[in-house]
């Protein structure tokens, strides 16, 4: 079934053509990787699925629904969420309200049952503390849950920022370079947590530069050169491509 | 818990003032308590959601300036006919004596009160509409031409009496205990009217802060993008607070005019506003206990005249000090330090972080 589709997506910024004609599809149940060179216009084909920017033609849509013109806000509700490439964790709240954000668009209670503290306020508030330290658990984080975020280590943070992006039940979740910082050990450690949040039922799409990353554990993979697609499919065929070898990797060994 | 102590050294002053025969600072103390409430509703918008708005004092005296003409403006025609008696009966009118010993029948304080918040809750609307759907610091630029305007205007405007403003507005019959004036008869009462009335704008604040909506006007203080992006309506959440922040300096603004029997153009002047602004940021920006005991102390020091000519001066300065030498505020290490005493008193209570 399909989760997603993108077609036909275009988006200039002033005379800078980002991407082109791009169409793809993403599977339930999928992990899918979108690779390419550096200004192949990953970050901003995610931007644009999360409704940050809105683009210049073609169309989205998620579940069957269109999502283009939608806020970033609106999309977060519908079940797609997201982490960033460089890092925007709430670095003046502690580690655990950065989670409960997550949990934001799931709970309800306003201005006025707030700040009145009516019945049912206290309760989802607990609600959403215990699920956000659930996420933590989960993550391994429950031990830092009151300090800063900002006095995490960088690899502390990436999966702060996941835990923060689950908390909103994502049926789609865009991870933007996960592995990106990280050691060897812990992009192993990454690889597992992704396949696992993926036997969740999330769907993933991923944007990643570690090569041996994508090929251990997509299913598929877009690969974009100056925002066009130039090769899809399962790792074992676009890793072979002729294509992907000559503009990509340099005719180099994907695994070297 | 902070606030019943807060609540009780209040208590505490009122008791010590009589006492001592200095009840009339009781009268600049209801003054600083009114504009007390202005910094706190600013301190949610500035220093939660980290919007700058450079128009409070425009909204201050928005609320005042309506109380002041409505309740002052004879409608002698409506006295003699059917829909005047009706709407006197329905306590939306009312006739009230002035000074000069002639009947004046006019709208009454409390329906002026709800027409001045109905007007600013438009404005606020109007202003902060467009100018929060975008990123930056579109609402300083918006509120600061706001305030020049509304300034102009009311020094401009014949209705509104000029350079001169308003006097002679009536008292606000509460109670029969307890009238909005400056009569000496009601002081007590009405330091506890406006205490009250801001211990509970306090709470109601803190609750809300401590929530999740609370966290979201943080969120958005930290990284619009990312909390728009976590499902967050950041422009929906600027507009609430924002809103309730000017809503807040209205109110204060008809209490205020109500207590001192009028009000003039100088509420609404940029000085005024950029005074609510330091005074938040002396607090420690989102620091609403910060904001309130800093707000308290300055304005009741200034209204005494303690500062003399430099009075502009010295929050300019003030403004500096806290920005260079202490940007969280003065009153978080001295927070700090009640806590950790605290603590030793009483051991391993739940934490009440933020409550400084």
């Amino acid at each position: 079934m399909v989760l997603f589709e993108a077609e036909n997506i275009r988006q200039c910024f002033g005379g800078l053509v980002a991407l082109d004609k791009v169409t793809f599809e993403v599977r339930t149940g999928q992990i899918k990787a979108i690779i390419g060179p550096n200004g192949a216009g990953k970050t901003t084909l995610f931007n644009i699925i999360s409704g940050i920017f809105r683009p210049d033609e073609g169309c989205l849509r998620f579940d069957g629904a269109p999502i283009d013109g939608l806020k970033p806000y609106q999309v977060a509700r519908l079940g797609i969420s997201r982490t960033f490439q460089n890092l925007s964790l709430f670095l003046r709240m502690t580690v655990l309200e950065n989670v409960m954000i997550g949990r934001h668009c799931r709970t309800r209670k306003g201005m006025i049952a707030s700040a009145l503290r009516l019945p049912g306020q206290w309760k989802e508030e607990k609600a959403i503390r215990q699920n956000a330290l659930a996420h933590l658990s989960e993550l391994g984080l429950a031990d830092v849950a009151d300090r800063p975020a900002s006095s995490l280590s960088f690899g502390q943070r990436r999966m702060v920022e996941l835990a923060r992006a689950l908390a909103t039940e994502p049926r789609l979740l865009l991870l933007d370079e996960p592995a990106s910082g990280l050691n060897t050990k812990e992009t192993d450690d990454l690889a597992r947590r992704i396949q696992k949040i993926r036997d969740t039922g999330v769907t993933i799409l991923l944007v990643e530069h570690d090569m041996s990353l994508v090929m251990d554990i997509s299913d598929d993979i877009l690969v974009l050169h100056y925002g066009t697609p130039i090769a899809e499919g399962p790792p074992s065929r676009v890793r072979n491509d002729p294509e992907v070898v000559k503009v990509y990797l340099g005719g180099e060994d994907v695994n070297a | 818990m902070p606030v019943l102590f807060l609540a009780v050294l209040l208590v505490g002053v009122q008791l010590a003032a009589t006492a001592s025969g200095r009840a009339y600072y009781l009268t600049q103390l209801i003054m600083a308590a009114y504009y007390s409430i202005v910094v706190l509703g600013l301190c949610l918008v500035m220093g939660y959601c980290g919007q700058v708005s450079m128009g409070h004092g425009a909204f201050f005296a928005i609320g005042g300036y309506t109380s002041a003409i409505l309740t002052t403006t004879n409608i002698a025609a409506a006295r003699d006919s059917a829909w005047g008696h009706a709407l006197q009966k329905a306590g939306i009118l009312f006739s009230w004596q002035d000074p000069y010993g002639s009947q004046v029948l006019a709208v009454s304080p409390g329906a002026a009160f709800a027409a001045a918040l109905l007007l600013t809750l438009v404005v606020a609307l109007l202003i902060g509409y467009p100018a929060l759907r975008l990123k930056g610091h579109y609402l300083a630029m918006a509120t600061l031409g706001f305030g020049l305007i509304v300034y102009r205007l009311l020094l401009g405007s014949s209705f509104t009496g000029a350079a001169d403003g308003i006097n002679g507005v009536p008292g606000w019959a509460l109670t029969s205990h307890l009238t909005l004036t400056s009569s000496n008869t009601y002081r007590v009462g009405n330091y506890y009217f406006a205490w009250g009335v801001t211990l509970v704008i306090l709470t109601l604040l803190l609750n809300l802060v401590h929530s999740r909506v609370g966290r979201a006007l943080r969120s958005i203080h930290d990284g619009e993008l990312a909390a728009n992006a976590m499902g967050i309506n950041t422009a929906g959440f600027k507009l609430q607070a924002f809103v309730i922040s000017a809503l807040l300096a209205a109110a204060a603004g008809s209490f205020f005019t109500h207590y001192t029997g009028g009000i003039g153009p100088s509420e609404a002047g940029a000085m005024k506003s950029v005074r609510y602004l330091v005074l938040v940021a002396a607090g420690g920006m989102g620091n609403l206990w910060g904001g309130l005991i800093v707000s308290a102390i300055l304005t009741f020091l200034s209204l005494r005249g303690c500062f003399g000519t430099y009075d502009h001066a010295v929050f300019g300065v003030i403004l500096i000090a806290i920005i260079s030498l202490a940007p969280e505020g003065p009153l978080k290490p001295i927070g700090l330090w009640i806590r950790g005493a605290f603590r030793a008193l009483i051991p391993s209570r739940r934490s009440c972080h933020g409550a400084v």
